[in-house]
């Protein structure tokens, strides 16, 4: 088996080859930035936003013990139930305990990065039981059987004779090039999903501590129709999405959506307190709210970039990002991607398997500039970079370094080997691209810059010399 | 009813552990990326968020005026009566328009008068506790009340309570929300306030912005009406 890291380079040289497939997601992002800026710009003072909503995260996240403790006690006062997940394998079983005791046939989905987090349909449909994604993006995914492209855009990176064609083929729906009928034949398939299921499973957006209610943020209605429907709601959220006060999401719910989708607001925005409660005419018996840490913790305890967990998965930063528009989403391998998955994957997954993703970067900053919570994302990446070496030392990265620090440290050496550069040089065409090349990395797609004849230093005495 | 059969699932989690592992986390503390900000700035229903968010004017007409804007924008049909015979006679128009056969309401002040003034062809399917989910859904519309207006993003808030549950308002083609002007507030921050007003700690199970008729953009980032929730949206405001 290859490293995660080897599988990263395979996956990006083929990716990054893909020149239409580039484009067209270039051609995506470019109509996104362009709406997000003219919604930016309704706001009477968007960068005091950044800063008010940053302030409220990190409020929340430096006293998230108390923050879900007071959740807790508010959600359970009316009738919730909450299980708290250390890990994926808790989580999953909690989730197929409850759908076993309880009989479920069928189980609807709403969007929930949380389930892709820890795989909880593939245990699900082990378990036998049919379990349907109802985001339109989610569905062609799922059809696709591959994971989603982007974390709020699913499927941006198809084009629509593709989910046509998919379509065609799963579906038994006539061709179309319309993404209006394609849209309908989904409608159509799912409608009829919601009314047969008895468990609904869906993600959240924030959790309030305040009220005991989550939040849930989305433009189809889908996420709403799963959670009246179906007798169960079971939501698996993870512990940083807290907000401390409901009036909180007066600020956050205008954000999400302008960075997100360029949008004033998101079409529908829900909160939820509870199971159906008396004198209400419909809603689940039953509300389970799945807490997931998953090794946040773990990120938590990162003082320095405690504030990543402050994500509220807008996306902004991957829509800016040069390497995401280049290399695409599936080439990270990860379940949250670009910059800012980058910045947490390696404390979630392990940072030594993971260390490449911070390599990933341009340190241009246009993600952390983007951030409407104000995450230091670029230097969150060195920061990893940083951490990754001090944990683990790599042998021919200390050789050069040591090699490096020699030369530099005695000028007469440094002037020896400027010398003796060019024909060191000529002999590089004998091993270029062969694994003696010490930099086929580089050479594999540019030309390697011919060292200059002469130094600087030697360059400067001699113009002195004429200048005299 | 409430929960009635969530007390006889159990299954040991690690709620302590987890605790445990965010207070020794929280031992150190972290530094602040960003500038604090100017006082007042806590985190509280009083703070002024709307001296970041986009302006909204400060008597009834500019916000009445910014809600219709909002609404085309939106593509939500908006729609003045002057009392609740007008508000039916809207509707009767657009049964006829979109062909509507059945319509489903929930009992309610304003609900109570307009429905009188309906034509007799319009079936009526009443949502009630108990009420069949399967005919909801052969309903072409869902006529309902609300909480309020927000003028600033063109939303609707509804309710469990205020709004005839959870699928009344996102199960049917096409939903209809009823208001007066009372009810139009300038923000979310407002919208917050009035909740609060009311229910004070015993908030409805469900509370939603609307805003607009359900879309997507899954698809080539191309806005598609009528995802999954109605496809049409008209909201009937009544002095």
């Amino acid at each position: 088996m290859i490293s995660i890291q080897e599988q990263f380079h395979r996956d990006t040289e083929r990716t990054t080859a893909d020149v239409p497939r580039r484009a067209f997601i270039r051609k995506a992002l470019h109509g996104y930035e362009v709406r997000r800026d003219e919604t930016k710009a309704t706001f009477t003072d968007w960068q005091q936003a950044r800063t008010v909503a940053a302030d409220i995260k990190y409020d929340g996240l430096n006293h998230l013990d108390g923050y879900l403790k007071e959740f807790e006690e508010k959600f359970t006062a009316r009738g919730g139930k909450i299980f708290w997940a250390s890990n994926s394998g808790q989580a999953r079983d909690y989730i197929l305990k409850l759908a076993k005791e309880r009989q479920v046939k069928s189980i609807v989905k709403s969007k929930a990065m949380t389930s892709e987090e820890i795989h909880l349909n593939p245990a699900l449909e082990e378990a036998g039981y049919k379990v349907v994604e109802s985001d339109l993006g989610e569905f062609i995914q799922q059809l696709m059987h591959e994971p989603p492209y982007h974390f709020v855009f699913p499927c941006m990176h198809l084009k629509r004779d593709e989910i046509s064609a998919l379509f065609q083929r799963e579906l038994g729906s006539a061709a179309t090039d319309s993404p209006e009928e394609l849209t309908l034949i989904a409608r159509r398939f799912l409608r009829q999903q919601y009314i047969e299921a008895d468990m609904g499973i869906s993600g959240g957006n924030f959790i309030v501590a305040e009220t005991g209610m989550i939040s849930i943020t989305e433009n189809e209605g889908n996420a709403r129709l799963t959670t009246a429907m179906p007798k169960i709601h079971v939501a698996l959220i993870g512990i940083e999405k807290i907000l401390p006060k409901l009036a909180d999401l007066a600020l956050f719910l205008p954000m999400l959506a302008t960075a997100g989708t360029g949008q004033h607001i998101t079409c529908y925005n829900s909160m939820y307190g509870g199971p159906r409660q008396p004198g209400e005419t419909d809603g689940p018996e039953e509300f389970h709210i799945v807490l997931l840490d998953n090794h946040r913790t773990r990120l938590l305890a990162d003082a320095q970039q405690r504030d990543a967990l402050g994500c509220i998965r807008c996306g902004a930063c991957l829509n800016v990002c040069p390497i995401f528009k280049n290399i695409g989403g599936h080439a990270y391998g990860t379940t949250y991607q670009g910059p800012i998955g980058s910045v947490i994957t390696p404390h979630f997954r392990g940072l030594q398997d993971w260390k490449h993703l911070s390599g990933a970067s341009s340190l241009c900053g246009a993600c952390t500039d983007t951030c409407p919570v104000k995450i230091d994302i670029h230097h969150h990446l060195l920061h990893n970079r940083r951490n990754a070496v001090a944990e683990k030392k790599v042998w021919w990265e200390r050789l050069i370094w040591f090699g490096f620090v020699q030369t530099m440290t005695r000028p007469w050496f440094l002037r020896i080997a400027n010398k003796l550069a060019p024909w060191g040089q000529k002999l590089h065409p004998l091993v270029l691209g062969t694994v003696f090349d010490p930099v086929r990395t580089w050479t594999k797609t540019r030309d390697f810059p011919e060292v200059a004849p002469e130094s600087f230093h030697d360059w400067w005495a001699k113009r002195k010399e004429t200048s005299k | 009813m409430v929960g009635k059969t969530q007390g006889d699932f159990e299954m040991n989690d690690d709620r302590e552990k987890v605790l445990a592992r965010i207070s020794e986390a929280l031992a150190v503390p972290a530094p602040r990326h960003h500038e604090t900000p100017a006082a007042g700035a806590k985190a509280g229903i009083a703070v002024p968020f709307r001296a970041w968010l986009p302006p909204v004017g400060s008597d009834f007409e500019a916000q009445r005026a910014l809600f219709s804007t909002q609404c085309v924008v939106l593509k939500t049909e908006f729609v003045e009566c002057a009392d609740a015979a007008a508000a039916a006679a809207h509707l009767a128009a657009l049964a006829e328009a979109n062909e509507w056969k059945k319509l489903a309401f929930h009992p309610g002040t304003i609900n109570d008068a307009i429905v009188p003034h309906l034509p007799e062809s319009l079936g009526l399917f009443k949502v009630e506790s108990g009420y069949d989910k399967v005919e909801l859904e052969t309903c072409d519309a869902g006529l309902t009340e609300c909480e309020t207006l927000v003028a600033q993003t063109g939303s609707i808030c509804v309710t469990a309570l205020s709004s005839g549950g959870r699928a009344l308002s996102v199960l049917p083609h096409h939903h209809v929300a009823v208001a007066r002007h009372e009810q139009l507030v300038p923000d979310l921050t407002a919208a917050y306030e009035r909740l609060a007003a009311r229910y004070g700690a015993n908030y409805p199970s469900f509370i939603s912005f609307i805003s607009g008729p359900s879309r997507t953009g899954d698809i080539e980032r191309i806005l598609v009406l009528g995802a999954h929730g109605p496809k049409k949206l008209t909201v009937l405001l009544l002095p």
